[in-house]
């Protein structure tokens, strides 16, 4: 029976310590979504709200710009359950938070450090390169700016 | 005829993906499908026979909302092999009683509507059919059955009529007049007590709210008179009708049901949900009627197309919009009725709430013209019926709009709801209208719903979910504790550990006591007060903050929460620094259940207490309720699931031990193999009866709390001589409800003790129906 909203997708943490093998059995057992998209401003508050739709949420983690720790627009959710994660990828990936369409993936499980974004200035990655205006991710991206 | 192609024979998979590619190909008919389909399974039955008869045996099952198609193939399949459709139609009769012996009562009915379809397919005789049907009708007569045994076989025959209600008419009009006046006789004589607790709206304007079997045996009638005419069902085997008459038929093994057992668990009964009708949309075609036997066979294809697809929304949505008779149906109408049905069910939905709120985005996308248009008719139209409508539902409207709007801007016409300004507050409407304002502001943020609303809605806006904190004012200062909440504050700014933290505490006085205790920690709620509320100010700025407080300060929550009083105690605190903020109390309240500084009991207590009176009747009160006994049964679930599983590794190890054992006669080493499985299954057995004495316990004491409060309230109302039921009332004793209906697998277990204890004669015939309609559910 198909349930592709639940599969795994196709993205692979880079950074991940272990082979392919392990990370891909950890994202089929996990618990835990990574959740991106999000607004600067989106707070825990509201993740939980959202989130808590698809069952009991263990634990939210803020994802921080590495050098201002602050929000920088991405989250990590755990919940209690796998079922209830697999929900939240059928429902609530796609949907939109503080008028965003924000997306979730699995994680293999988070880690100190892992709350932390990778791009250069501090902040995701994505941000670095964007040469779009999000008035909600800081504005131009920062190689515009 | 169609020219004989060379037969080559498939691949297993390539079985598979025929018969689910049978129904989405679009360049050639669905007739030319089928036909095409048929030469080639018949071409590979020397040698995927079995394979092929677990595949349609499956899409019986699980495709019921194909149901004619399938069966048209088993038709033309029959007609070419009269063995394979013999076989078939034993393995279905073999299905159908496994189902019913694992109580898959719903599948067993798509199974059964297959097979009566199959008599209009040529494959089974109608005689036969007629006398799996009596034999079902005859369950009525059975003594001591629970009632909703009777009526699912009563149901399944029924329902099963539209397919084949003119074929087994015209072949056996006097038995089927016979079944029917049994039929009849029988839904004369069930009771219906269970009913009013399962309606969602308490008038019966403008749609009455049917019990299922009742609206379904007017369908039937009219179907009857109207001499079965039955025009929506989609029929592909008639097209082949030349073919197919010339088949040979089979009879149906005699079919007895197996008998009521301990274990049998039959489906509840329903009330028939509907909210639309042909006034609804007068541009577009008819909406059949209440009791037309159309409705019910959209109805029922909608609900299977859900069921076989909520976990792919995209899919699901796409599915219910190519329903065929588009142009015939207001469908967008059906959809909404039907999806809404769901939402709002009781006991519970068939599916998780948000995936319902999801499907109709996706719907609003495909049909972005259309269907948005019908959801903002069908939302105003459940605002005006608010006050008859039940609590429970209540909760879900709220639920599903808050978040529906939230995807949206927030867009909606206010103004349009003014006339619930001029109301009391505590009115159904209104109260509505705040419980979703505040939802908004969880999804978003305080100003961001003061700027959506008119200024006139000022009065229903959520409250700043601001902290506050009574200490921190220079004014108060002259508060006893006053001193000891700046010097915790110091303490803790200054990452001081448990220890230290207990040492400012001794210095509190207890306002109960004279003198202090020696050991200085008997119930003190200054203590508490001033280390909760202080902590929590201290921590309010996320819920990480918090959660960490809670953590760090572990030792000294549980100290002060060692006796019932301090438990309680410390969640009178939280409310007092917290309630303007109902979502940070329900994730404190949660996370201190689940670190056991509180427990469920004292939980419920709380929820009763006077203190919390005033905010009895919002939504965020039940919604922690729920939340705790949800985690009691969880845990209870938890400890049995490891006991069952240690008992199962230790009959494991005997048979290892037995299997290998031939030398070995050593008894003392599989003694001791044993030991500590043993000693652990002893310690679990103890911990699974704990569990569940304080589950019990936790429903005891919430119904006890509903049952003082409720009389009260009557015996004020009757010596006052006001009316009961004022909306306090009506939403007391739906919450009542609540708890009966969304736990009823657990409290079935306490019948019982409910009855002897609490539920009995002497109570409020108000308060003893609710109870008396629960125990309807299931007998």
């Amino acid at each position: 029976r198909s349930d592709s909203y639940a599969d795994l997708s196709q993205y692979r943490d880079q950074h991940f310590r272990g082979t392919r093998y392990d990370q891909e059995r950890l994202l089929r057992k996990s618990c835990t979504l990574y959740v991106g998209n999000l607004s600067f401003y989106t707070t825990e508050e509201q993740i939980h709200e959202l989130f808590g739709k698809s069952g009991d949420i263990k634990k939210v983690i803020m994802g921080l710009d590495k050098v201002k720790k602050t929000a920088c627009g991405f989250c990590f959710v755990e919940y209690y359950a796998r079922g209830d994660a697999e929900n939240a990828m059928r429902y609530i990936n796609g949907t939109r938070l503080d008028d965003r369409i924000i997306r979730t993936d699995w994680d293999a499980g988070f880690k100190e450090g892992r709350q932390y974004g990778r791009g250069r200035s501090g902040g995701q990655v994505r941000d670095e390169y964007r040469q779009d205006y999000d008035a909600g991710r800081g504005g131009y991206g920062k190689t515009v700016q | 005829g169609q020219p004989h192609k060379r037969r080559r024979t498939s691949e297993p998979s390539e079985i598979e993906e025929r018969l689910e590619a049978l129904l989405c190909r679009r360049n050639s008919s669905l007739e030319s499908n089928l036909e095409g389909l048929a030469g080639v399974l018949e071409a590979d039955l020397p040698n995927y026979k079995s394979k092929i008869l677990r595949i349609l045996c499956t899409v019986a099952r699980l495709l019921p909302e194909k149901l004619t198609v399938y069966t048209t193939l088993v038709g033309l399949l029959n007609a070419r092999n009269y063995n394979f459709g013999g076989e078939f139609v034993e393995a279905m009769i073999r299905q159908l009683k496994e189902c019913l012996k694992v109580n898959m009562y719903n599948e067993a009915v798509h199974l059964v509507r297959f097979l009566s379809d199959l008599v209009n397919c040529h494959v089974i005789a109608a005689p036969s059919m007629v006398a799996m049907f009596e034999n079902f009708v005859s369950v009525t007569q059975e003594e001591d059955v629970p009632q909703v045994r009777c009526d699912w076989y009563v149901f399944v025959f029924l329902s099963s009529l539209p397919w084949v209600g003119k074929e087994l008419y015209e072949k056996k009009d006097a038995e089927m007049d016979r079944l029917l006046s049994q039929t009849e006789s029988y839904l004369k004589r069930r009771q219906k007590i269970h009913v009013p607790m399962l309606q969602v709206w308490t008038a019966d304007k403008p749609h009455p709210q049917e019990e299922y079997l009742d609206c379904l045996w007017s369908q039937i009638q009219k179907l009857k008179k109207d001499r079965w005419q039955e025009r929506h069902i989609l029929r592909p085997y008639l097209a082949f009708d030349s073919i197919l008459c010339e088949a040979l038929q089979h009879n149906l093994p005699p079919f007895t049901p197996p008998p009521h057992t301990e274990d049998s668990v039959y489906p509840m009964p329903r009330v028939i949900f509907r909210m639309f009708d042909y006034t609804d949309d007068p541009e577009g075609p008819v909406m059949p009627g209440s009791h037309s036997v159309e409705r019910f066979v959209i109805e029922e294809n909608l609900h299977c197309i859900i069921k076989s697809h909520w976990k792919e929304r995209k899919t699901c949505a796409a599915q219910l919009l190519s329903y065929p008779g588009n142009n015939k149906i207001p469908l967008n109408y059906h959809i909404v009725e039907v999806i809404f049905a769901e939402l709002f069910q009781l006991p519970s939905p068939p599916h998780i709430e948000v995936m319902y709120t999801t499907l109709l985005i996706e719907l609003c996308k495909l049909q972005p013209g259309s269907l948005p248009q019908v959801l903002a008719q069908a939302t105003e139209m459940l605002y005006m019926r608010l006050d008859s409508m039940n609590t429970t539902c209540v909760d879900r409207f709220i639920n599903w709009f808050s978040h529906h709007l939230s995807n949206f801007q927030f867009r909606w016409s206010w103004e349009d709801w003014s006339d619930c300004l001029t109301q009391d507050l505590e009115k159904p409407k209104p109260k509505f209208v705040k419980e979703v304002l505040e939802k908004c502001m969880r999804l978003s943020y305080h100003q961001r719903i003061i700027d959506i609303v008119p200024a006139s809605f000022s009065v229903l806006s959520p409250a700043n979910p601001v902290c506050i904190y009574k200490y921190g004012d220079e004014s108060n200062r002259s508060l006893p504790g006053y001193t000891v909440a700046l010097c915790l504050t110091i303490a803790i700014k200054n990452k001081a550990s448990n220890d230290e933290i207990f040492s400012i505490l001794k210095d509190v006085p207890n306002p109960n006591q004279d003198d202090d205790d020696d050991e200085g920690f008997t119930f003190n709620p200054l203590k508490i007060e001033v280390f909760v509320q202080t902590l929590l100010h201290l921590a309010a700025k996320s819920f990480s903050h918090s959660f960490s407080a809670l953590a760090k300060f572990h030792e000294v929550f549980k100290t002060l929460a060692e006796s019932d009083e301090g438990k309680l105690h410390i969640l009178r605190v939280v409310y007092e620094v917290w309630k303007n903020h109902p979502q940070m109390i329900a994730v404190l309240v949660d996370k201190m259940i689940r670190t056991q500084i509180v427990d469920c009991a004292a939980v419920a207590n709380w929820i009763f207490s006077s203190e919390l009176a005033h905010d009895f009747t919002r939504f965020y009160i039940w919604e922690i309720l729920h939340s705790t006994i949800r985690k009691m049964n969880k845990h209870v679930l938890k400890i049995h699931k490891e006991l069952e599983e240690t008992k199962a590794r230790l009959a494991r190890q005997h048979k290892r031990r037995d299997s290998d054992d031939d030398d070995d006669d050593d008894d003392r080493s599989s003694d001791r193999e044993d030991g500590p499985l043993e000693e652990q299954i002893e310690r679990l057995q103890e911990k699974v009866e704990s569990a569940q004495s304080e589950q019990k316990n936790l429903f005891l004491v919430i119904f006890q709390r509903f049952i003082m409060l409720l009389t009260e309230h009557l015996v004020r109302c009757e010596t006052g001589g006001i009316d009961v039921f004022t909306p306090w009332y009506k939403s007391c004793i739906e919450r009542l409800q609540q708890i009966f209906l969304q736990h009823h697998q657990i409290i079935q277990q306490y019948m019982v003790t409910l009855e002897n204890l609490l539920f009995t004669a002497e109570l409020d015939h108000h308060i003893l129906a609710v109870f008396q309609q629960f125990c309807a559910l299931q007998a």
